[in-house]
């Protein structure tokens, strides 16, 4: 049992950490557009589950993990423009009108799975990509530059992310639209095109999300998300509506996650305490957002639908 | 002069009312041309109608001549119109040059804010609106975020610019510097439209002068040819006095007291500073002062609604610093809140509901915990006369009553218990005039039959002038000045508002 603190194990533990991470990176990220715009999207786990049962079931038929992932950012897209419909063009409660689409979600990749698969296979999943040279450093090549393409790009998107919301006028009327949208339309932004836009960007990511999460495991099961969609909606609280954040929140969730799985195969943890054991790293996130939130103020907007004139 | 705008019977209809009918209202380069009206007499309709945030039922809009439509503010920006709203349009965590550059037409991705800074530094300085443009705007006083407002309409070169009550935050002292731009902007050639109802700075800026009431045009007149006693009038549509009849009275003795008060506000900053002031039966103590220096927190405090750091009040002799509402109403206080919809009514409630607000939890409202109905119908009906509030009956919702209305059921309440203070915070703000007038009437009454003792806190300077006996100025939480009404003159008193102390004016 000592050798759970041997350096092999250690960064192994820390890289899975990383690669669970990544799901939740993803459809957080996402999120956090949506939010920084002014919508909040509550659906983010039913997109999640569909793009996971689309990038599964794709890829279980065509053995392209890479199709998977293409149509898990269709999915995505798709419910993100429903979600702006229904959200911006339809004036709907935000607290609510996301449940519905999660429900959805849940349901509708339950019964596709049932009818289109039936009992779990396994399907291909993405192939590491050894970073040359410098996966060859020691712990850190290991631990950064072991892994598949779909991580890299995730990590990527939080800085091109960061660029993109601080740096580029789309960033600007994102945080505009977000802080003050009659301000924004009496300045001719569209509020709903920069709405919808922020909420398709999130669906797409979600959607993706789930493809990663579906795609990496090469399985595909009723609930497969385990509500990681909604844990993402906590960490753009967590990460202030900032990338950077959204990313660290991730990364916590993700390391508590390989350490528990870690305790979990080497029976340290108990089999019947598992389930238990399986809340461990949504409560300490929680635990963390209580913590670290509140010095951040949330877009003014958040949650109010506009209404021109209203 | 050239003809800017035309809009010819314009009618726009809101569920249950019409917002404008059949107005006509046109403008000519180079000249001020104000809107005036009470509130709710389409005024700020008729200009959302311009810069496409309604769509008119009927009527047409020319532009230079040119039959147009205007569908959304960007067709109304494309056409050269700018607009200053009341509410100002900025985003409080973008900074200026951002909010200037938001919206602004170019090549897409990444934004070329140094140029437009550049731009932003160069309109300031030669238009004498001095504002940092990095500034974020959460960073900036109301005047300042007012100079980006009419920045961000000379960046875009506009025609025509409507200032939709832009005056309502302003120090006397920024009001001339904001009126000597304007001029200087419609001298340039700019066509500006002003909403106003405050009679002597629309005298002082404009050029014509049209007065709305209820959706319709009452008259237009030339500014040189109107006195503010005919604008009122045609505002209200009967003979108005401006002015209330105060008779001289000789105040007696101290009733609210106040001692070295020292108050935090809602962001942990001091609010107020070692702040003292008496007020003596028979007497109206105005506070005059710029919004957002102290008065909110001043009011709350003496209600009990805020716990001072330091310092002391007491309402005739008893100290009641810090003690809870219930305790100071007990000891003779009365309120009328600022934010009356908020703090002073429950909008939900009836009107006889809210008649018996204060007094429900005691004989003869309740007994054993019960509310008494007839009672309480018998004691609103007579209050609703007595105050002559305008109701269609005691159970609709207090939410239904326009400001002035609501203002009088509020004011109704807080008299019916025989105060020995009267604390009245904005008390005719958003009020229109024929209400406004009913209100002061009823102070005077107070001050005189009653001998109360009454604190005015009103950023309405004539108001202030033409009810208080004493006039007492507040600027970033202390009193920097005092004057008898006798010796005050709205010149000194707005330079102590905007901070220089009396013995330097």
């Amino acid at each position: 049992m000592a050798d759970i603190f041997s350096a092999t194990v250690i960064v192994a533990t820390l890289s899975s950490g990383i690669r669970l991470a990544v799901p939740l990176l993803l459809a957080s990220l996402g999120e956090a557009f949506g939010q920084r715009s002014g919508v909040l999207n509550l659906g983010v786990d039913g997109i999640m589950l569909l793009g996971a049962f689309g990038g599964y079931f794709t890829t279980l038929k065509t053995q392209s993990p890479w199709l998977g992932l293409a149509v898990g950012l269709g999915v995505g897209l798709v419910l993100g423009l429903l979600s702006s419909v229904i959200s911006v063009s339809l004036l709907a409660e935000q607290g609510i009108s996301g449940i519905g689409v999660y429900l959805f979600g849940l349901g509708m990749s339950d019964l596709l799975f049932q009818k289109l698969v039936g009992t779990p296979l396994p399907a291909a999943s993405f192939q590491k990509s050894p970073i040359p040279f410098l996966s060859e450093i020691p712990v850190v090549g290991d631990l950064f530059f072991n892994h598949s393409i779909p991580i890299y790009l995730a990590f990527l998107a939080i800085p091109v992310s960061t660029v993109i919301i601080n740096r580029t006028r789309f960033g600007m009327n994102i945080r505009a639209v977000g802080e003050n949208p009659e301000a924004a339309d009496s300045q001719g932004i569209s509020v709903t095109r920069v709405r919808y836009a922020a909420v398709t960007i999130g669906g797409i990511l979600a959607g993706a999300a789930g493809a990663v999460l579906a795609i990496g495991l090469g399985i595909f099961q009723q609930n497969l998300t385990n509500a990681q969609g909604f844990i993402a909606i906590a960490l753009v609280y967590f990460g202030a509506w900032r990338p950077l954040g959204v990313m660290a929140g991730s990364l916590v969730y993700g390391m508590v996650s390989a350490v528990v799985l870690l305790l979990k195969t080497r029976g340290i943890i108990p089999l019947g305490a598992s389930d238990l054991a399986a809340m461990i790293p949504a409560v300490i996130t929680v635990l963390a957002l209580v913590v670290a939130a509140r010095r951040f103020r949330a877009p003014t907007a958040l949650t109010k639908p506009f209404i021109r004139g209203g | 002069m050239t003809q800017l705008l035309e809009m010819r019977d314009i009618v726009k209809r809101f569920p249950g009312v019409l917002a404008n009918d059949r107005v006509n209202f046109d403008l000519r380069a180079g000249e001020v041309h104000t809107l005036l009206g009470e509130n709710g007499a389409g005024k700020s309709t008729l200009m959302k109608i311009l810069y496409g945030l309604y769509q008119p039922d009927e009527g047409e809009l020319l532009i230079e001549g040119a039959p147009t439509r205007i569908t959304s503010p960007i067709d109304a920006i494309n056409h050269g119109i700018g607009m200053v709203h009341q509410h100002f349009m900025l985003v409080p965590s973008l900074t200026v040059t951002e909010n200037v550059a938001m919206g602004t037409v170019s090549k897409r991705g990444r934004m070329n804010l140094r140029q437009v800074s550049d731009r932003v530094r160069e309109l300031s300085e030669s238009h004498g609106l001095a504002v940092d443009p990095d500034a974020y705007i959460w960073q900036l006083s109301v005047g300042e975020r007012q100079r980006v407002e009419i920045i961000k309409a000379l960046y875009r070169d506009v025609k025509l610019l409507v200032l939709d009550e832009p005056t309502a935050v302003l120090t006397p002292g920024e009001v001339d510097h904001l009126f000597t731009i304007l001029r200087q902007m419609a001298g340039a050639g700019r066509g500006l439209v002003f909403i106003s109802h405050k009679l002597h700075e629309v005298l002082a800026l404009s050029d014509r002068i049209t007065v709305l009431r209820l959706g319709r045009v009452m008259g237009e007149v030339e500014a040189q040819d109107a006195t503010r006693e005919m604008l009122a009038s045609m505002m209200v549509g009967r003979p108005v006095r401006l002015a209330p009849d105060k008779p001289a009275m000789e105040p007696g003795g101290a009733r609210l007291t106040i001692r070295n008060l020292n108050v935090m506000g809602d962001r942990g900053l001091p609010a107020l500073q070692d702040l003292s002031l008496t007020v003596r039966e028979g007497e109206i103590l105005g506070i005059a002062g710029v919004s957002g220096n102290g008065q909110r927190e001043l009011a709350e405090t003496i209600a009990g609604l805020r716990k001072p750091e330091s310092g002391t009040v007491e309402v005739d002799g008893a100290d009641i610093t810090g003690q809870k509402p219930s305790t100071v109403r007990a000891a003779g206080l009365a309120y009328v809140p600022e934010e009356r919809q908020r703090d002073g009514a429950i909008g939900a409630f009836s009107v006889s509901e809210n008649m018996i607000l204060v007094n429900h939890r005691h004989p003869p409202m309740s007994r054993r915990g019960f509310l008494r109905n007839g009672e309480i119908r018998q004691r609103s009906r007579q209050l609703v006369d007595e105050f002559s509030v305008a109701t269609p009956g005691l159970d609709v919702p207090a939410s239904n009553l326009s400001g002035g209305n609501l203002q009088k059921l509020i004011l109704a309440r807080e008299l019916s218990g025989s105060p020995s203070v009267l604390l009245a915070s904005q008390p005719t703000r958003g009020v229109d005039i024929g209400a406004a007038e009913y209100i002061h009437d009823r102070l005077i009454e107070q001050r005189g039959s009653k001998s109360v003792a009454i604190l005015l806190i009103s950023e309405d300077l004539d108001e202030i002038l033409g009810l208080a006996d004493r006039i007492a100025v507040i600027y970033e939480g202390r009193i920097v000045g005092e004057v008898s009404a006798e010796d005050a003159d709205r010149q000194g008193i707005g330079l102590m508002m905007a901070g220089v102390s009396s013995e330097d004016a």
